[in-house]
């Protein structure tokens, strides 16, 4: 039934898969750190810095604290959709991951000097609807919300999880408007292709990010992620003084913990989104490097690029104090939508007229 | 896979629809057992577009999505509206009409 | 037999099975998940069928936005799940199953005559289901269609925003 090519082929997505998915676990496990330490610094205090040094291996601490807990189920929990629940959070945000492009070209194991030949791509899967696969996606991630809500069989979280809910339907359309434009110019939704849009510079020095281009279709992504993950200053439907903990109240131990992850990967695959959109991705302007030196570089500037991202949210939750939930709908309704269709008008009147 | 294939699954799909929509008490059960209907005719029409090698299926299958999501909307808001009136989602209960 | 074959044939299964869970539960709410399931597997088949597009769509309309719309429903509602799974007694309910397999069987024999449908299915060029090309149909020979479905779709918002209003009654 199978065969020696389609083997391969399989070991290539596989390994591609392993090393991605690592780096992304790996990543969120450290997320919790630096959110804890950038917060400490920016409150005037240090932060978790004993376990380990400087507290590097705090998350090991806190997975192996969270895996001892007592996993309670309440009693009026639906238990299969209950557990069923954190999965389906964390499911789409890592599968945003299967067609983010992180290198230019691929490079063969043999140059590493390894005795297999085999391609490492620089992505799981090359789509060339890659990003309506991530509004897809995107589009997905309410279910596990909803479910954790109605399932835990008590009213804070059924309430919090219909506020979530509501919230993130609402800011996807500003999402899927606030890329339109990007789409317009490019001419294509393969990601890979939008990044090699962006190679090149102007006047020498100006890398052609489409940041340049379109700065207020970047400015408008930018506050759907931070509504669509829920954090700071939309995170009403989770925070504490006014839901108890949303949707995950209910929640102990390695249950909500994989809540935690899925809310983490959900930041980095939208601050992955967001540099490859806007910032060019693995784009590293004028320099050219034989691979595989170039894929590391190239992957760096990807990685650096992306915790920008990360470190914008995490700064952004500790400084901005958050909306109310009519102001939260308000804006995603009756300011953002309008003026990403006004962005996407005048874009499209703008191609359309040769100018772009 | 064989053009027949998606259109016996296309039927099956189809026929378990009806007999959702038949059989069950729940309104909103009834409901998802139409979109299921609508849902084995989008899988049809995709399977004749790529037998023929022209596109024109896809395209009603774009239009069916869009209609379906319409009747959802709308149906679902009839639904609210009548539960508030009747308390119950029970199809068995709706019979004011009955002879 | 080819990894398209496999991931067909894997998907045509999960959209049965996921199927007569959808109507086979008595929980409104399994129910759903049992059709967003069958939604994904058929957005499945549409890739295999070429329509990249269509199968993204289907997951982002459909499984992305309508069961959610369904979802909320249920739960604002809350329903309790009924005693009996099937409205009608159990002889009606038998026989109606049997007469929904006798369909199949002679919708299935009737697709089975069409001229040039067992066999495999020819292979089409690149960019077929692309967004390109149902773009260049839609604006082109569709435009009509395209401008009306959005008319119905303001319709349609409208409409459920009115529905489901809280009446304010009067008291008499």
């Amino acid at each position: 039934m199978m065969d020696a090519a389609m083997l391969k082929e399989i070991g290539e997505i596989v390994l591609r898969m392993l090393v991605i998915f690592t780096a992304l676990f790996t990543g969120v496990g450290y997320m919790t750190l630096v959110e804890r330490k950038v917060s400490a610094w920016m409150q005037d205090r240090i932060g978790p810095n004993r376990v380990g040094p400087a507290g590097l291996l705090q998350p090991l601490a806190d997975g192996l604290k969270h895996l001892m807990k007592e996993d309670i189920t309440p009693p009026g929990a639906h238990r299969a959709i209950f557990i069923m629940a954190p999965v389906l959070v964390l499911i789409p945000a890592v599968a945003s991951f299967a067609v983010i492009p992180i290198a230019g070209e691929g490079f063969n194991l043999q140059d590493l000097g390894l005795p297999w030949d085999w391609t490492f791509l620089p992505y799981i899967a090359d789509v060339e609807v890659g990003l309506l696969i991530l509004l897809g996606l995107a589009s997905l991630e309410v279910y596990g919300v909803v479910l954790a809500g109605w399932s835990s069989g008590s009213k804070y979280p059924a309430m919090g999880a219909l506020r979530s809910t509501a919230q993130m339907i609402s800011y996807e359309l500003a999402l899927g408007l606030a890329i339109l434009p990007v789409i317009l110019t490019t001419g294509s939704l393969r990601l890979q292709t939008i990044v090699e849009y962006q190679g090149g510079t102007w006047f020498g020095f100006l890398p052609q990010w489409n940041v340049f281009i379109h700065p207020f279709g970047c400015l408008f992504l930018l506050i759907s992620i931070f509504a669509e993950t829920k954090r700071l200053p939309f995170d009403l439907p989770e925070a504490e003084p006014e839901l108890v903990a949303g949707y995950h109240t209910e929640y102990s131990a390695m249950k909500f913990v994989m809540f935690y992850m899925g809310e983490y990967s959900a930041m980095i695959a939208n601050s992955a989104l967001m540099a490859t959109l806007f910032f060019g991705g693995w784009q590293v302007p004028g320099l050219d490097l034989p691979q595989p030196w170039m894929f590391l570089v190239q992957a760096l500037a990807f990685a650096t690029k992306t915790f920008f991202f990360l470190f914008l949210f995490v700064w952004v939750r500790w400084t901005l104090p958050r909306f109310r939930y009519d102001q939260l709908m308000d804006l995603g309704w009756k300011v953002l939508l309008e003026l990403a269709f006004i962005n996407l008008l005048i874009v499209a009147a703008l191609v359309a007229a040769g100018v772009m | 896979m064989p053009l027949a294939s998606y259109i016996g699954l296309s039927a099956v799909l189809f026929v378990i629809g009806v007999l959702g929509v038949l059989l069950k008490r729940n309104a909103l059960v009834m409901f998802m057992s139409i979109e299921l209907m609508l849902n084995a005719v989008n899988v049809a029409l995709a399977a004749f577009a790529r037998h023929h090698g022209g596109l024109d299926g896809q395209i009603f299958v774009f239009f069916v999505m869009a209609v379906a999501a319409a009747e959802a909307a709308v149906g679902l808001a009839i639904f609210i509206a009548l539960f508030r009136l009747r308390k119950t989602t029970d199809v068995t209960e709706f019979n004011l009409m009955r002879w | 037999m080819s990894l398209e074959t496999l991931l067909a044939s894997f998907a045509t299964v999960m959209a049965l099975v996921s199927a007569l869970l959808v109507v086979w539960q008595r929980s409104a709410v399994v129910s759903a998940l049992f059709l967003v399931l069958n939604l994904g597997s058929v957005a499945i088949l549409f890739l295999t069928l070429g329509g990249e597009f269509l199968a993204a769509v289907q997951v982002i309309v459909y499984a992305g936005a309508i069961m959610v719309l369904f979802l909320f429903v249920i739960m604002l509602l809350n329903p309790a799940p009924p005693k009996q799974r099937f409205a009608s007694g159990p002889v009606v309910t038998g026989l109606t199953f049997g007469l929904g397999v006798v369909f199949v069987a002679a919708l299935v024999r009737g697709v089975m005559s069409l001229a040039g449908s067992g066999q495999e299915m020819s292979a089409v060029g690149p960019g077929y289901g692309s967004t390109r090309s149902i773009g260049e149909l839609l604006f082109t020979d569709y435009l009509y269609p395209f401008e009306l479905t959005g008319v119905l779709l303001l319709v349609a918002m409208v409409g459920a925003v009115v529905l489901a209003r809280r009446q304010h009654h009067e008291e008499v």
